[in-house]
């Protein structure tokens, strides 16, 4: 480790999720991001808005029709990361039709307004 | 004869199903595959829109896409038929071409 990780450095950290899994490759990436990232102590915020809370929906089964790897379960994982600052925009799933509900991890729900300070008060934010 | 229209990206983040619906013919089929699907689902704020969608064209999801994305095919908006690759095959043989708006 160099100096700067050994001064103990904690910046607040957020990954913006923004795109539905499986019709592109952004949202496995932003989560092997956040699984590396968990390795150097920071303080990890993780948001879900537009088509990002497609995500976190229960359910998914990717495998079985369309061959393709089902990665939602690591995002229970998360947990076991320290990594548990979870935040879906109100807006985003409303427009959707999805509630709390159909999430498969425990969220903080906050408004797009709300949303849009959090990000203001981050460090680091990586999109994706 | 009639075109297949196929949608493989969100209507909330593309606008390729608004670009297909203007340019569709009354009687054509459409069909949404990948993260076109989530334009099927019920209690979107669409869902009005792609049920009348559904009485001027054949409108289709295809069924792994909602399975892979944890869609309830039985949540669809009225008068969308879910289909399987099978059927797929079937609608590029039935019309008369394909058009996929990517």
């Amino acid at each position: 480790m160099d100096e700067e990780f050994e001064s103990g450095v904690v910046k607040k950290f957020m990954y913006v999720n923004r795109k539905a899994p499986y019709g592109t490759i952004y949202a496995l990436e932003v989560l092997e991001m956040v699984l590396i990232s968990a390795a150097f102590d920071q303080d990890v915020h993780m948001a879900f808005l537009d088509d990002g809370v497609y995500q976190i929906k229960k359910g998914q089964d990717p495998m079985s029709g369309a061959g393709m790897k089902n990665f939602s379960p690591t995002y229970r994982a998360l947990e076991g990361y320290d990594i548990e600052k979870l935040y879906v925009e109100q807006e985003s799933l409303e427009e959707r039709g999805l509630t709390e509900a159909d999430l498969l991890v425990p969220v903080e729900v906050l408004s797009r307004a709300d949303m849009a300070k959090l990000m203001g008060e981050m460090d680091v934010i990586l999109g994706g | 004869m009639s075109t297949l229209h196929t949608v493989n990206k969100s209507p909330f983040e593309r606008a390729n199903l608004d670009a297909c619906l203007g340019h569709a013919l009354p009687g054509d089929a459409i069909l949404l595959i990948e993260d076109g699907v989530f334009a099927a689902m019920k209690a979107t704020n669409l869902a009005a829109r792609m049920t009348d969608a559904a009485k001027t064209f054949k409108l289709y999801a295809l069924a792994a896409d909602l399975k892979a994305r944890g869609m309830d095919p039985a949540n669809v908006v009225d008068g969308c038929t879910v289909v399987d690759y099978a059927g797929f095959v079937d609608l590029a043989a039935a019309n008369s071409a394909v058009n996929a708006w990517l």
